[in-house]
Parts: C-alpha cells; sequence; structure tokens
C-alpha cells in the first residue's frame, strides 16, 4: 500500500471531507454577516457539488479495491457502488430540503457534519476488515449524535441526542468487545479470513465464545439499523432531532448500516472464494450432491442467519405492534422504521450468493431511505405551521395544502407496500429473493408470510395518518405554505416513488448495472 | 379496445383531480362521460373475438428480471364482468349526482376504483391482476370515510383491513406459487401449467381462495359487508355490492381454481361428509346464503336488509363455483352479473331515492310515510327490483340461481336442498322489507298534500338510471343466452384445462 494507493481508493469519501472543509471554512470566512439563507444556500450548493463529486469519483472507480499487506481493505463496485451512490444521492436530497429549516443559524456546520457522516458511511460500505468497519461507523455515529443535538433552542433535542449517544456509546462498546473475540478466534481483522478463522475455530469446539463474539456484534449492529431490542433509542431520536437530522438518520445511516451488513453475509457465503488471498490450504466440502447452491456449513455460517433471523422476527412484530399505538407521526416513523428494519433483515438472514438478494435488499433500503426523506419532509412543512407533530396536527391537510398532502398520501400509501407504488414492489422483490434463496416451506415461508401479514396490520396505521389529513374534518383550515423549493422536492419524490412503482425495471437495471 | 376502459378511467380520475374545485357540474358530466365511454368500449369488446375463448388483448414484457408480463386478456367470464362494470359504473354516477361536498375528489377516487376494477377484470398475469387488486382497495377506503354515513369511519377501516388482510393471504400464495414454480413467471397460463406439487396446491388453495373470498363476501368472513355497505355512500355501496364483491369471487375463479386446482382434490378421509377443500367452502358458501337472508330478516335497518342480502347472494356464487360442473360455473358467473345489477338497484332505491327524501332508513320510521302513495316510482321501482332479487323467473337472479342449483344438485343433494331454504326466505325477507317501507297501512293516512311535507319529485339522473337496471335485469331474465353464449366456452375452457 503506498499514499497514491490510498487517496485514489478513497477518492469518493476524500471528495466528501473537502467538500465538508470548504463549506466550514466560506461559512465562517466569507459569510458571516451574510443572510441566513445566503449561508444556507451556499452551504447546501457546496454540499451538493461534492456530493456529486463523490459520485463521479466512484462511477470512475474499478478494480478490486486497496489492499493492505495481501489483504483487502476497501471494495469498489458491486452492492458497495451502490450503496455509495445510494448514500449520496439520499444525502443530496436531504441538503435539499434544507432551505426551510429555522433551527439553527448555523446550517454551514450542519452541512460540514452531514457531509463527514456521510463519508463514515461510504466507508463502511466498503469496508472489508474489522477495524475499519468500526473507525467508518463512528464517524457515521457521532457525526449522527451531533446533528440530533443541533436544534440547541430545543430541549427535546438535547434530550434526544444523550440518549442517542448514551445508547450508541454502549452498542459501540459491544461491538468491538465482539470483535476483539473475533480477531482472538481468527487471528485476523479482516473479514473473510475472520469467518474462515471462525469456522476452523468451531471445529475444534470453540463454538460458544464464537457465538457470544457474534450475538455482541449482532447488538451493535442491530442497534445501527434500529432493531428490535436495540431499537430503544429511535424513537426519542427519530422525534427529538430537527427534521433534517431525522431524515438523514432514518435513510442515509440505514442504506450505510445494511450495506455493511450486506457484505458481512456476501463474505460468509462467497469465502470460499476469497481463498486465494489466504494463504491455507483447508479443504472442505460444502457442496452437496444434486444441489447447486453451497450449504451453510457450522461455525459463524449457521449462527448468524438464525440470529439475523430472530432479531428480524421480533423486529417486525414489536415495530408493527408499537406503531399501532403512536399519537406522534415522528414516533410513528420510528416503530415503522424498525418493522421495515426487519423486512430487510430477513432479507439478510436468507442471503443467496446470487446477486439477486443483495439488489433486492439493495432496491429495498433506497427506496425506503427515499420515501422516508420525503415523509419527514412533509412533517417538517406540517411541524413548522403548527408547531406539533402529533396526529391531529395533519387535521385537514387535503385542505391547507393539497399537494403536500398528496405527497403525504403517496408515500404512506407506499411504506404500507400498496401497488403501483415502490414500496410494493420493493416488498415484492425481497419477499421472492427470500423464498427462492430459503425455500418455499419451513422457516422462510413462515418468516415472509409473518412479514405480509405484518404489512397488512400497517395499513392501519398508515391510515391514521391519512385519515386526518383527508377524512376528518378540521378545526381551522388555513392554508400551510411551503416554501417552493422544499415542494418540488417533496413532488420530486412523490413522483419517483410512483415512477418506480410502475416502472421498477429503471433502478432495476441501474443496481444490476454495477454488478457487471 | 377493452384494454381503454382501464386507461380511461385513471385518466379520467387524474383529469377529475385536477378539475376546478368550485364547479362541481363539469365534473359530474365529466365523470359520467367517462362511465358512458367505458360501457361504450365495454359494449364494444362483448361483440368480439373474446366471445369464443381467451383473446389477449396486450402482451409486453414489464419487469424482465422477475419475468412479469403486462398480459391483458379477456375471455368470455371477463366480457361479462367488464359489461357489469360498465353498467355499475355509469349507474354509480347518475346515482351520486347529488354530491355536493368535494365532488371532483369524489369522482376522482370513484373513477381510480373503476380503473382497477376493469384493470383485475382484464388481467393475465397474477402480479398484474394483484396491483389492480390492490389499486380498488384503497378508493373504497375514502369513499366510504369521506363520503359516508352511519359509522363511515369504522365502515371504512374495517373494509379496507378487512380487505387488506385477505390481499396478504393472496400476495402470499403469490409468492410461493412464484417460487415454487420457478418457471419464471407470473402469467397465468404459465402457473397454471406449471405443474405446482399437489402438497402445496393443498394449502395454497384455500388460503388464496379465503384470501379473495373475504371480499366476496364469504362466511364467516362477511363482516365487513354489512357495515361497509350501510356506511358507503350510494354510489360506493352500489359499486361494492354491485362490482367489488365480484372482484373477490372471480379472484377465487380464476385464481384460486385455476391455478391450484388439485387443492380441491379429496383429502383422503372425511369428517361429517366434509372430505376436501372443495365441500368446506361449499358448506361455508350455503351457510352464508342462509344465514345471510335469516339476518336479512331481522333487521331495522332497510340498507341493512340489503346488505346481508349481499351475502346471500355471493354465498350461492360460491356454491356455484364448488359444483365444479359447467352448469353451477355457468350459474355462479350469471349470478354475479345479475346480483351486481339487482344489488346496484336496491342500494340506489333504499339509499339515494328514499333515504335522501325521508332521512330515515329505519323499517318501522318508513311504516308510517306511506312512500307507495308518496314515492309510486321508488315503490314500483323496488317490487320490481325485489322481485329480481327473488329469483322470480323473468328476471336474471332466476337463471343464474336456478343453475347454480341444478349445479349443486348433481355435487350433493343436500346442498341443494338447504340452499333452497335460503331461496325461501329471500322471498320473505324481500316481502318483509317491501312491505313495511313502502305499502304499509299501519297508520292513519297522513296529510300527504300538505304544504311542506311534499317528497321531492324524482329526478331525471335517479329515473335513468333505475329504468337502465331494472332493464338489464329483466332483459338478460328473458333472453339469458346473450351472457349464457359468451360464459360458457369460458367455463368449458377453465373446467378442462385448470379446474376440472
Amino acid at each position: 500500500m503506498n499514499y497514491a494507493d490510498l487517496f485514489h481508493v478513497t477518492l469518493p469519501e476524500t471528495a466528501l471531507e473537502l467538500a465538508a472543509l470548504l463549506v466550514l471554512i466560506v461559512d465562517l470566512a466569507f459569510l458571516r454577516k451574510a443572510s441566513a439563507r445566503t449561508r444556507a444556500a451556499s452551504a447546501a450548493i457546496l454540499g451538493i457539488a461534492g456530493c456529486v463529486a463523490s459520485m463521479l469519483a466512484i462511477g470512475a472507480q474499478t478494480g478490486a479495491g486497496l489492499y493492505a499487506s495481501d489483504a483487502l481493505v476497501l471494495v469498489n463496485g458491486g452492492a458497495t457502488a451502490v450503496a455509495q451512490m445510494g448514500i449520496l444521492a439520499l444525502t443530496v436530497v436531504t441538503l435539499l430540503l434544507l432551505s426551510d429549516a429555522g433551527f439553527t443559524r448555523h446550517v454551514g456546520e450542519f452541512v460540514a457534519v452531514i457531509l463527514m457522516s456521510a463519508s463514515g458511511g461510504l466507508i463502511i460500505s466498503a469496508a472489508q476488515d474489522l477495524l475499519v468497519i468500526f473507525i467508518g461507523l463512528e464517524l457515521l455515529s457521532i457525526g449522527l449524535y451531533i446533528l440530533t443535538a443541533f436544534a440547541k433552542k430545543s430541549g427535546k433535542s438535547a434530550e434526544s441526542a444523550l440518549k442517542y449517544y448514551l445508547f450508541g456509546g454502549m452498542s459501540a462498546a459491544f461491538l468491538l468487545f465482539g470483535f476483539s473475540y473475533l480477531y482472538g478466534l481468527s487471528g485476523s481483522t479482516y473479514l473473510p479470513r475472520v469467518i474462515l478463522g471462525t469456522y476452523m475455530a468451531s471445529a475444534h469446539g470453540a463454538t460458544p465464545m464464537l457465538y457470544m463474539a457474534l450475538v455482541m456484534v449482532a447488538a451493535g449492529l442491530g442497534f445501527k439499523v434500529a432493531a428490535f431490542p436495540f431499537h430503544l433509542w429511535a424513537p426519542d431520536a427519530y422525534e427529538g432531532a430537527p427534521a433534517p437530522a431525522a431524515a438523514f438518520i432514518a435513510s442515509v445511516s440505514k442504506v450505510a448500516s445494511f450495506a455493511l451488513l450486506i457484505s458481512i453475509s456476501y463474505v460468509t457465503l462467497h469465502f470460499i472464494e476469497s481463498f486465494h488471498v489466504s494463504q491455507s490450504y483447508v479443504t472442505f466440502t460444502v457442496y452437496k450432491a444434486g444441489d447447486p447452491q453451497p450449504q451453510m456449513a457450522r461455525g459463524f455460517i449457521t449462527a448468524w442467519p438464525a440470529l439475523l433471523m430472530a432479531i428480524s422476527f421480533a423486529s417486525m412484530i414489536a415495530g408493527n405492534l408499537a406503531a399501532l399505538a403512536q399519537t406522534s407521526v415522528r414516533r410513528l416513523l420510528a416503530y415503522s422504521a424498525i418493522a421495515h428494519a426487519g423486512y430487510v433483515l430477513l432479507g439478510l438472514a436468507f442471503f443467496s450468493w446470487w446477486p439477486r438478494s443483495s439488489q433486492a435488499i439493495l432496491y429495498y433500503v433506497l427506496t425506503y431511505g427515499l420515501t422516508t426523506i420525503g415523509a419527514f419532509g412533509v412533517v417538517a412543512v406540517v411541524e413548522k405551521a403548527t408547531g406539533s407533530d402529533k396526529l391531529d396536527a395533519f387535521l385537514g391537510l387535503s385542505k391547507k395544502n393539497p399537494l403536500i398532502a398528496a405527497v403525504l398520501l403517496v408515500l404512506f400509501l407506499s411504506l404500507a407496500g400498496i401497488p403501483p407504488l415502490v414500496g410494493f414492489w420493493a416488498k415484492f422483490n425481497l419477499f421472492a429473493a427470500v423464498l427462492s434463496a430459503g425455500g418455499t416451506s419451513g422457516t422462510a415461508l413462515f418468516l415472509v408470510a409473518l412479514a405480509v401479514a405484518m404489512s397488512a396490520v400497517s395499513l392501519y396505521y398508515y391510515l391514521q395518518v391519512l385519515k386526518r389529513a383527508y377524512v376528518m374534518p378540521a378545526a381551522d383550515e388555513t392554508p400551510i405554505q411551503a416554501g417552493a423549493l422544499t415542494t418540488t422536492v417533496l413532488v420530486l419524490i412523490a413522483a419517483a416513488v410512483v415512477v418506480l412503482g410502475v416502472f421498477p425495471q429503471i433502478l432495476d437495471a441501474w443496481i444490476a448495472g454495477f454488478y457487471r | 379496445m377493452l384494454t381503454w376502459t382501464i386507461y380511461l378511467s385513471f385518466a379520467g380520475a387524474l383529469i377529475e383531480a385536477l378539475l376546478p374545485k368550485r364547479n362541481p357540474t363539469v365534473a359530474r358530466w365529466f365523470a359520467l362521460a367517462v362511465a358512458v365511454a367505458t360501457l361504450v368500449l365495454a359494449i364494444a369488446g362483448f361483440c368480439t373475438d373474446a366471445r369464443h375463448g381467451l383473446v389477449t388483448l396486450t402482451d409486453v414484457p414489464w419487469i424482465p428480471s422477475m419475468g412479469i408480463r403486462y398480459t391483458l386478456a379477456a375471455d368470455g367470464i371477463s366480457l361479462v364482468l367488464v359489461l357489469l362494470t360498465g353498467l355499475a359504473a355509469v349507474a354509480g354516477v347518475l346515482f351520486s349526482w347529488n354530491i355536493e361536498l368535494r365532488t371532483n375528489e369524489f369522482f376522482a377516487f370513484y373513477l381510480a376504483l373503476i380503473g382497477g376494477v376493469f384493470g383485475v377484470f382484464l388481467s393475465y398475469d397474477l402480479f398484474l391482476l394483484f396491483v389492480f387488486y390492490e389499486i380498488a382497495i384503497v378508493p373504497k377506503y375514502f369513499l366510504i370515510a369521506i363520503w359516508g354515513s352511519t359509522r363511515r369511519e369504522y365502515g371504512a377501516m374495517k373494509l379496507a383491513l378487512y380487505s387488506f388482510v385477505g390481499s396478504a393471504m393472496v400476495l402470499i400464495g403469490l409468492l410461493v406459487a412464484y417460487s415454487t414454480a420457478g418457471s419464471q413467471s407470473t402469467g397465468i397460463t404459465a402457473l397454471a401449467h406449471a405443474n405446482l406439487p399437489v402438497h402445496t396446491q393443498m394449502w395454497l388453495f384455500p388460503l388464496v381462495f379465503v384470501g379473495f373470498g373475504i371480499l366476496a363476501g364469504m362466511w364467516p368472513f362477511h363482516t365487513w359487508a354489512p357495515t361497509g355497505h350501510v356506511a358507503a355512500p350510494t354510489a360506493a355501496s352500489m359499486l361494492l355490492a354491485g362490482v367489488v364483491m365480484k372482484l373477490g369471487a372471480y379472484g377465487c375463479l380464476r385464481v384460486a381454481m385455476g391455478l391450484f386446482p388439485h387443492g380441491m382434490d379429496p383429502w383422503g378421509f372425511s369428517f361429517i361428509g366434509i372430505g376436501s377443500w372443495r365441500d368446506v367452502f361449499a358448506v361455508l358458501a350455503i351457510i352464508g346464503i342462509v344465514y345471510g337472508a335469516l339476518v336479512a330478516l331481522v333487521q331495522s335497518d332497510f340498507k341493512f336488509v340489503i346488505g346481508y342480502s349481499s351475502v346471500s347472494h355471493m354465498g350461492f356464487v360460491l356454491l356455484g363455483l364448488m359444483t365444479l360442473k359447467q352448469i353451477g360455473l355457468t350459474g355462479a358467473v350469471m349470478q354475479m352479473f345479475s346480483h351486481g345489477i339487482i344489488a346496484g338497484l336496491l342500494f340506489a332505491i333504499v339509499g339515494r331515492i328514499v333515504y335522501e327524501r325521508t332521512h330515515t332508513r329505519k323499517l318501522d320510521e318508513l311504516e308510517g310515510m306511506h312512500l307507495s302513495k308518496r314515492l309510486p316510482f321508488a315503490a314500483w321501482a323496488f317490487v320490481i327490483a325485489g322481485m329480481a332479487s327473488m329469483g322470480l323467473p323473468g328476471f336474471s337472479g332466476f337463471v343464474a340461481e336456478l343453475e347454480v342449483l341444478a349445479g349443486s344438485w348433481k355435487a350433493s343433494g343436500w346442498w341443494t336442498a338447504t340452499a333452497g331454504v335460503g331461496i325461501v326466505v329471500g322471498v320473505a325477507y324481500t316481502w318483509r322489507a317491501l312491505q313495511k317501507a313502502f305499502f304499509s297501512d299501519k297508520h292513519a293516512e297522513p296529510h300527504i298534500h300538505e304544504h311542506g311535507h311534499e317528497l321531492a319529485a324524482m329526478t331525471w339522473p335517479e329515473v335513468t338510471g333505475v329504468t337502465m337496471l331494472a332493464a338489464v335485469s329483466l332483459f338478460v331474465g328473458l333472453y339469458p343466452k346473450i351472457l349464457l353464449d359468451v360464459i360458457e366456452p369460458a367455463v368449458r375452457t377453465l373446467l378442462a384445462g385448470g379446474a376440472r
């Protein structure tokens, strides 16, 4: 490894970091006297430019990635590139919706932290080494804590940030502890070798320790994707954080964390192909006669999917049932996020090494991220006018602002999985992938049936919001104004949700394009 | 040509949503124009080649990576149901002429619902069919929740959740069938020829049949129907009973029976005479027939009478399907058409003509109003609709129920005998409602010509709508061949290929 290579491979992250620094410099050095609007606009524009530059860098990347000694530290292409592109695109959308935000005077810092956090997301989507994963996660998370606390005048913001931070610190400790066990078992921090090492260790009877390590890792990563029972921070953070920060946490951070889980699952199944980088000559048969798919061997390989299944099962049920009782739309979105995390984890639990699985998962998290950003955009508009995110704040929205109400209708129906919106296709695609990897009997079928049944339950709480917007009479019908840019972006998001739902092939082909 | 019924309805819905809000007249006339246009297309399509067998209308790749195609096709069964939808759509607009609240939104949801229904009847790809099926659910919720009456939010939510649970069951069936078949296609023909293992069909069939059956008002999953019908605005209850319940029955026929025919095989053991899923659903259908009729007999709310009568009549459809005989299946499709027309007519009279003038649906209150003298048109329209509903010869219901019973006789004499009880009770509840609502002389003659007590005169949309529906029912009753000729080849193909 030399520094030129390092710079070359980390160009996307570097571009983002440079943009973040540029935003800070321009904002603090040149625009101190300028109006808040100008400062916000310039910060957002610079930020978007950084994201675009980073996207171009990702698009130009080819090859295997960055090696340190003989181990691959960062990969590119395939699922990684899709996730990175998704992270950047969603960051751009978040920045576009920043224009109306009046929660802070320091938009420059806000944008800079968003960009740094996003670069953490880029790193964990590409990382193949336990330490790099951990560093990327911390870079992502610390930014998120700051973003959550950014509304300095709001007590709720500080409270939720503290909760988020304490839970986050705890989960990082768990994760690191688990990683240290994995290192102890395998003698390596390189992911494929860790998995190979744990396999061999489990053959020698070290399994209880391995299970402990895996539970620790699952706790740490489960926290990032807000899966039950590691979800406790989510409702508070979603409720207290400024709307753009909440949107960022709900979308970008989710995409990045799921990208990490995809690479772990992928390596778990794919390590056989990665043998050439390890110098050992262990041979073992994982192919069974008449079955083209490699069998899940012992060690990591059975315990990990089993853990994911359990977490997925619990998340689907807990998220959906808890969402039924919410009166705050932000908390409702938080619990629904837990439920959606459960569906995605199902895809990870029944992962196949064909690209189909990871493509279906990426399709799901990308479109879910987009929909959620839109949902928070609508919440922010309503909140700004009524000062509340309670269900009753949405009363009569269809009269107060028909356009925003229509956006809400489209986004929430998509979250509920109603065709022809993108949420339906994403679910169908994901569940079909699960059934094709897990077979149409037994556990996979049971969990898919549960997921489908639970999305039927979820319709109830999404309809609770839509009912207030469209059906129930409002006490006052003073129009709600939304900024032109915000309205445009929200309408475009809704349009994308419809178009991608009717023509899912567009995004599908785009994702598949990165796998070649 | 038929495909344009779908596109026209959705385009109409979109335009309705964008029309100026202050001018409800424009919205009404526009909706009527769209509905009439779809009816014209449906009639034109009725005269095409699809009468003799399956005709593919559109077939293009939609989502190549999953082998999903955008396939629209029509056979005789589709033709009849599309025709029914066209008729119901026009009638529904006519009976919504008095909607003043958010008129254009109403018609936007209305036309979107119609478009979804057309789509289901014409889809020949399971994924596509499911998409249209779900598109039809959401507008229903808003139609009832915003423009409905009695306990509308409750009724609407109950309806939406029941439908969504049903469609969740169908979705599981779709996913499993797709994954098991391994043919990389969701086309109905492809799945029907995929030879799914019998043990898989054994559990997919009941799952999907119940999933669709919920929307068809199958006992004991029918409870959304009466509350939903009562809560809905007139046009929506006409559509609910008229076409949406047919969506369920159509799904049972086309998807559950067409794709998983071995699900109806005997289990190999029998318990109190029930030895297969076919027997189970036949018994449920018969219970629905008798139960719906008996409950309708004791209702005090006029609209509930009609609501439960729908459950009873849809029981005949399901029973006809379960006969697995040419004549029974033909009767079932015939009954779908017939009930669509008659239920629409009954709901129009009760919900619109009578309720809008008397502001009550309580039979006890209507008893004292001497409606036969004050609303002679409504009274005689209800007499005709009631006769049709009872299944008197000369009306469409007669042919349909006769065929269903003939088919069920071939399967089991007990089925016929018990379902016959339902018909007798059907006569009773119709007479009771008719007598109580219109022809009662229990109370002294009021001063009906006294100023301020006159009921508003009939309006032209009401007269047109009633005349149209009554005429169709009568015409089909007198000349059933016009539909039977179309239905029979389609049913024969279905019995030969899929459901035996």
